[in-house]
């Protein structure tokens, strides 16, 4: 009972919150030219972006400068990691960062991933976590809501698909920052710390000194949820005390995991003018949600098996929860922040019962339902394309897409974008399970290892960012490879889409009829929602059966 | 065209057919199906592992074996698939062919003729073509007049005419002059003409990929490299906990998950969707313009022959007052006695019985310059004719021109055509003139708009007599007094919208309308411009095929999309009843998702390429056929189409894959 209330209460409550949000953004993204204030807005936007700005670009030149910008901000995070030991806000005194380590995390934060092979209170000087890891957060994540609307406005019909350095100015200051400067108080005022000070020395109960990390946490907790980035200030991320001090904020920081990906998806009715199309899509991601957490919290009321036999008494798996923030709190979180790509974590994710840990797996394989700021939606839109393409020729027609013609181009770049996230995960597992590289780095033998190994791929190539956690991936091999993965997994992902909308603005649009395939029934829903499990998630059955599933089965 | 007779599986065609499918083993043929072909690398590695096996002595040569032939066997169906539909437009072809081969011409060489083979006929050539001779060209007639028989083509034996200039001057090679001689001037290179352009359509030798079918193949073969990725890093998977999984087994998963059903039927359906319209003698000048057929937004259809009968009939005499309705009707008949037009005819037998043609009558014919007809006996002039040509004959009284006219609005304003008649200079009334609609054609009308389609009527009528006849067809809009600039402007118009048009036409003046057209059909009838604007060539010369021919547009494409869906949902059945079969080596626990309960590992693994197999034939009439189609709303068309071949293609396996099972099992297989 206490269950359905939480999940109601959190889930119906942030989709409630998401309407006027995503309608906030659609006029904070694009406001069009009857907004005066947006106008004004823009007109600064398009002094800082120079001259051309307010012309737009080519979708080929919007791809090039969100590139350029990308590297740039990679660099600069790769630079002050290294040097961090030589500079300022540093009272720790943290010293020098393995080189790999550093390409890892600067790939980490620029790709919204954040992933994390260190400890933040360990290893980061205070600089590095504000100037590098937080900047990027946000910036990261600007880039995936100005795709979106770039995105959004081709589909629309619009002359060009915009200027990226006005739309991720836009997002940053017009979207992720007042929402930070909203919520960030009310972290301060339960409890969270915001310092620039070192950490405390303390003295416990029994006497021994202890020392205890601290920092500016609430700045950086705010945007790490807001912005679907995941990257703990401390390394337990949000189970940690000083990270996540009580039960409302595990709900308002639930709240801000899955609000902004929800508003996406309104964000982008509102900018194609197609608000049932939108709602539809919106059914889609909330059915596959709710499925999962159904699942995880079904799964995980079984005890866990290290309890088999013991003479305890039986209660739900226990193992590796905050029990101060409650039950549920474990799977939940677990389900939301695998679907969308955040990445942080509420309770230990190698702890989870077998089944349940296929959930968070599951949601990352299909990665969009909700998915990442902005770049979910983006992954919703290559399903749709496959559904739409099926379904079109069911009905008779030339498949289209709110009368954009589906032809052989967008399917080519479509399937390219499916392929590559199955690529990488399941080839970046085979090339680990089967050599020391993995072998020697999981902590349990078996399934449970291997799935160790698939979900730090699944994370990397999701751009999620958390952990199963149990595997030494500390390692130069894990720092490369999933470096590699992040990236792949984050920039194809939006080029190949942005680019499909290109060629697709270059078509004649077609009528819509009662003849053409509408996209804003419950029959177009299924239809989608079938896409989804086939194209995304029938390609890991193989893998799953192998990790979670033969663990579950090889359970005494 | 004869019409086919022989059933789907003739034995004749079926014998051909088997023939090709080992013909088409060919690897360049098989790689422009990249699926197939992928399995056909899988068939070849297989084998040459059997090959192993057999000097080797490890393994299981039984199972190899069956393997072996259940995965050339896959190829093989859909070969075979593919050389059925072709082997139905072949029979067709040949008989064409032979046709052709003993065409020779009389080549006119000034004042002299001489016989040259078809051949060696070039544009430009006039040829002399006598009675019982066949046309040896494609061409325009320049001179004589001749009747024709087109049985070769249109499989219609009734002859028609063939003259010199207006929309009657098209010939083509292959038809027989029945009586006098006509000089043809021969417009088609040789085995560029119709004939030619017949022979490679019905054969399937000219069959581009269309572009629907390229963006499938393009889906369909990322789902194989998709796929590729899943099955082959199981290997590596199966090191990580020290086990190994055998390739034979390895491949007949990748092999059952790949989407083999409608790769293997997929140029049967392309085939086929041409070959339905070709039974319906309408030649689609490519497989492009089908699926365009399937697109149309609005089709524009001409009023007379497709919304109404050809023929208008006369009835009602309308005299103005002080004229007694027996002057009327008298002067009517006499001035329609000589018009054989239909509408004259039907003057005639509405007013009934009455006096012959006097020996001193002089017929005056229509001409349209003139617009009216009508006979002088002595220096009397009777015309009956359009109101306002008649109107222009003389100054009548403006008391009955106001009155006439006012009797004709009211007739154009019900749909009718009214015709005046005159007597002199005395003006006598009208002759109401109906135009009868079809009968079905309103409920038709309602269906294609069900299906989103708008329907636009073309006439030349006057806007008042369209905007009845519209209403009583139940048409969405009409196009009344219409020029050829007209229609071409509404087409425009049309496709600015980003709409597809669909239109036929026959004669000189409609080929910019059917070339700017998405879909034209030209009337066989028509000129050679108009046959060459148009995408599609009804050789029967119905107009309202037009609404036929988008309905196997939408079927093709529907057939196409309704395999591809049955052909991926089928993977989830095939995943349980391999996947454990694989895994349980592994992990005995695994066993858990044979929830088919299927034999053996071997068993399963098999009875999955079995089904894999022959689920190609047995799709093969559905293929050929099409999936059944009925009007209707994209929306409901999809419900249906994925309640059947989504639902079906994830629950028919399952229920498959058992009984396969338990026959091999059964048989000891396995």
């Amino acid at each position: 009972m206490e269950h359905i209330v939480v999940v109601t209460l959190i889930i119906g409550g942030t989709a409630l919150l998401s309407l006027p949000l995503g309608t906030y953004m659609a006029w904070a993204m694009d406001p069009g030219s009857t907004s005066p204030r947006g106008t004004r807005f823009t007109a600064l936007f398009e002094r800082v972006a120079g001259p051309g700005a307010a012309t737009g670009q080519s979708w080929q030149r919007y791809l090039a400068t969100l590139l350029m910008f990308n590297v740039v901000m990679f660099s600069v995070s790769f630079a002050i990691l290294a040097l961090q030991q030589h500079l300022p806000l540093n009272p720790d005194g943290k010293g020098a960062l393995d080189p790999t380590l550093i390409f890892n995390t600067a790939a980490s934060f620029t790709t919204n991933t954040n992933l994390q092979h260190y400890s933040g209170e360990v290893s980061m000087s205070y600089l590095s976590q504000l100037a590098a890891l937080m900047w990027l957060q946000f910036v990261s994540a600007a880039t995936g809501i100005a795709a979106l609307a770039a995105l959004a406005r081709g589909i629309a019909g619009r002359e060009t698909i915009g200027s990226f350095v006005v739309d991720v100015q836009r997002a940053s200051f017009l979207v992720l920052l007042p929402l930070c400067l909203l919520v960030a108080p009310v972290m301060v005022l339960l409890g969270m710390p915001m310092t620039l000070q070192g950490a405390v020395q303390a003295t416990t109960l029994e006497g021994a000194a202890q020392t205890i990390s601290r920092g500016p946490v609430t700045a950086f907790l705010t945007i790490k949820q807001l912005g679907t980035n995941g990257g703990g200030f401390f390394g337990p991320n949000s189970t940690h005390p000083l990270e996540n001090p009580s039960f409302w904020t595990n709900a308002l920081a639930m709240i801000a995991i899955i609000l902004v990906p929800m508003a996406c998806v309104w964000m982008f009715g509102r900018i194609i003018g197609r608000m049932r199309h939108a709602t539809v899509v919106f059914a889609v991601m909330t059915l596959f949600l709710l499925v999962k957490i159904g699942a995880a919290v079904t799964f995980e009321a079984a005890p866990t098996a290290a309890l088999t036999g013991l003479p305890v008494a039986e209660s739900s798996n226990l193992e590796g929860k905050e029990l101060r923030l409650g039950a549920t709190t474990g799977p939940l979180w677990a389900v939301l922040t695998t679907s969308t790509s955040n990445g942080s974590v509420g309770a230990m994710h190698d702890s989870l019962n077998p089944l349940t840990g296929l959930v968070p797996m599951a949601g990352m394989w299909l990665n969009a339902t909700f998915g990442g700021v902005g770049v979910g939606m983006i992954n919703m839109f290559l399903y749709i394309i496959v559904a739409v393409f099926v379904a079109g020729m069911m009905v008779g027609r030339t498949p289209e897409y709110l009368g954009h013609r589906i032809e052989a181009k967008e399917m080519r770049l479509a399937v390219l974008a499916l392929f590559v996230h199955a690529f990488l995960i399941l080839g970046g597992t085979a090339l680990f399970a089967a050599t020391p590289w993995g072998q020697s780095a999981v902590q349990d033998a078996g399934a449970h290892g291997f799935s160790e190994i698939l979900y730090e791929f699944s994370s990397a190539s999701a751009n999620n960012g958390s952990g199963f956690e149990g595997l030494g991936d500390g390692s130069w091999a894990f720092n490369i490879a999933t470096g590699i993965v992040m990236l792949v997994g984050r920039f194809l992902p939006i080029i190949l889409p942005i680019a499909i909308v290109g060629s697709l603005m270059a078509k004649r649009r077609a009528a819509e009829s009662s003849g053409t395939l509408g996209v804003e029934d419950a029959t177009f829903g299924s239809m989608l929602a079938i896409t989804v499990v086939i194209f995304g998630a029938l390609t890991f059955l193989p893998a799953a059966a192998l990790g979670p599933i033969a663990e579950h089965v090889s359970l005494p | 065209m004869t019409r086919p007779t022989s059933s789907m599986f003739s034995r004749e065609l079926a014998g051909e057919a088997l023939r090709q499918s080992f013909v088409k083993l060919d690897p360049k043929y098989l790689i422009r199906n990249p699926v197939m072909f992928t399995t056909s690398i899988v068939a070849v590695l297989v084998t040459v592992l059997f090959l192993r096996t057999l000097v080797t002595g490890q393994g299981d040569p039984v199972f190899e074996a069956q393997l072996v032939l259940w995965l050339w066997l896959t190829v093989l169906f859909g070969n075979f698939a593919e050389a059925l539909a072709e082997g139905r437009g072949k029979a067709q072809a040949a008989s064409l062919r032979s046709t052709k081969a003993e065409l020779e011409g009389k080549r006119l060489k000034g004042e002299r003729t001489e016989t040259v083979a078809a051949s060696s006929l070039r544009a430009g050539d006039i040829v002399l073509v006598e009675t019982g001779d066949l046309i040896p060209a494609d061409g325009e007639v320049i001179g004589g007049v001749a009747s024709v028989n087109e049985a070769a083509i249109t499989g219609e034996s009734a002859p028609v005419i063939r003259e010199a200039g207006g929309d009657r001057s098209a010939v083509t090679a292959g038809t027989r002059v029945i009586s006098d001689w006509i000089k043809v001037k021969v417009t088609a290179e040789p085995g560029e003409g119709f004939l030619d352009r017949m022979i490679a359509l019905v054969e399937g030798a000219s069959r581009a990929k269309t572009p629907n079918e390229i963006a499938l193949t393009v889906l369909l073969t990322g789902l194989t490299l998709i796929f590729l990725v899943a099955v082959g890093t199981l290997p590596a998977f199966a090191a990580y906990v020290g086990g190994s999984i055998a390739v034979p087994v390895l491949v007949a998963l990748f092999v059952a998950l790949i989407p083999t059903t409608i790769s293997a039927l997929l140029s049967a359906i392309g085939i086929a969707g041409m070959d339905r319209l070709i039974r319906f003698n309408v030649l689609a000048k490519s497989g492009r313009a089908v699926e365009a057929a399937g697109d149309i937004d609005t089709l524009l259809l001409d009023k007379t022959g497709t919304i109404t009968l050809g023929d208008r009939q006369a009835t009602e005499f309308m005299p103005l007052s002080g004229i007694r309705e027996a002057d009327l009707v008298g002067a009517a008949r006499l001035a329609s006695l000589a018009d054989e037009t239909p509408e004259g005819r039907s003057i005639v037998a509405l007013a009934g019985a009455g006096e012959t043609m006097p020996g001193s009558a002089a017929p005056v014919a229509f001409t349209a310059q003139t617009r009216v007809s009508g006979i002088d006996i002595g220096d009397r002039s009777i015309r009956k004719g359009a109101v306002d040509a008649v109107l222009r004959l003389h100054d009548f009284d403006p008391g009955s021109v106001r009155e006439l006219k006012s009797l004709t609005d009211k007739i154009s304003r019900a749909g009718g055509t009214p015709l005046a008649v005159a007597d002199g200079n005395r003006l006598l009334g009208a002759v109401y003139l109906k135009d009868i609609v079809k009968a079905g054609i309103k409920e038709r009308f309602a269906e294609l708009r069900r299906m989103g389609i708008r329907t636009v009527m073309i006439t030349g009528d006057n806007p008042l007599t369209a905007a009845a006849i519209a209403a009583e067809s139940g048409v969405d809009d009409f196009l009344a007094e219409a020029t050829p600039e007209d229609k071409l402007e509404l087409i425009r118009k049309e496709q600015t919208g980003g709409k597809l048009v669909a239109m036929c036409g026959d004669g000189t003046n409609d080929a910019p309308a059917l070339a700017q057209s998405d879909v034209g059909v030209a009337m066989n009838t028509g000129t050679q411009a108009a046959r060459e604007a148009g995408n599609m060539v009804d050789l029967d010369n119905n107009p309202t095929k037009l609404i036929e021919v988008v309905g196997i547009g939408k079927q093709l494409l529907m057939t196409r999309g309704a395999l591809t869906t049955f052909s991926i949902s089928n993977d989830v059945a095939k995943y349980f009843a391999i996947l454990p079969a694989i895994f349980v080596a592994l992990y005995p626990g695994l066993g858990a998702l044979n929830v088919m309960n299927l034999a053996s590992p071997e068993s399963a693994i098999l009875s999955a390429i079995i089904f894999n197999a022959l689920i190609i034939p047995l799709l093969v009439p559905l293929a050929i056929r099409g999936v059944s189609y009925r009007p209707q709303s994209a929306a409901r068309l999809l419900v249906r189409n994925l309640g059947i071949y989504g639902v079906g293609g994830l629950v028919v396996p399952f229920v498959g894959i058992k009984l396969i099972d338990m026959a091999v099992s059964g048989l000891g297989l396995a």
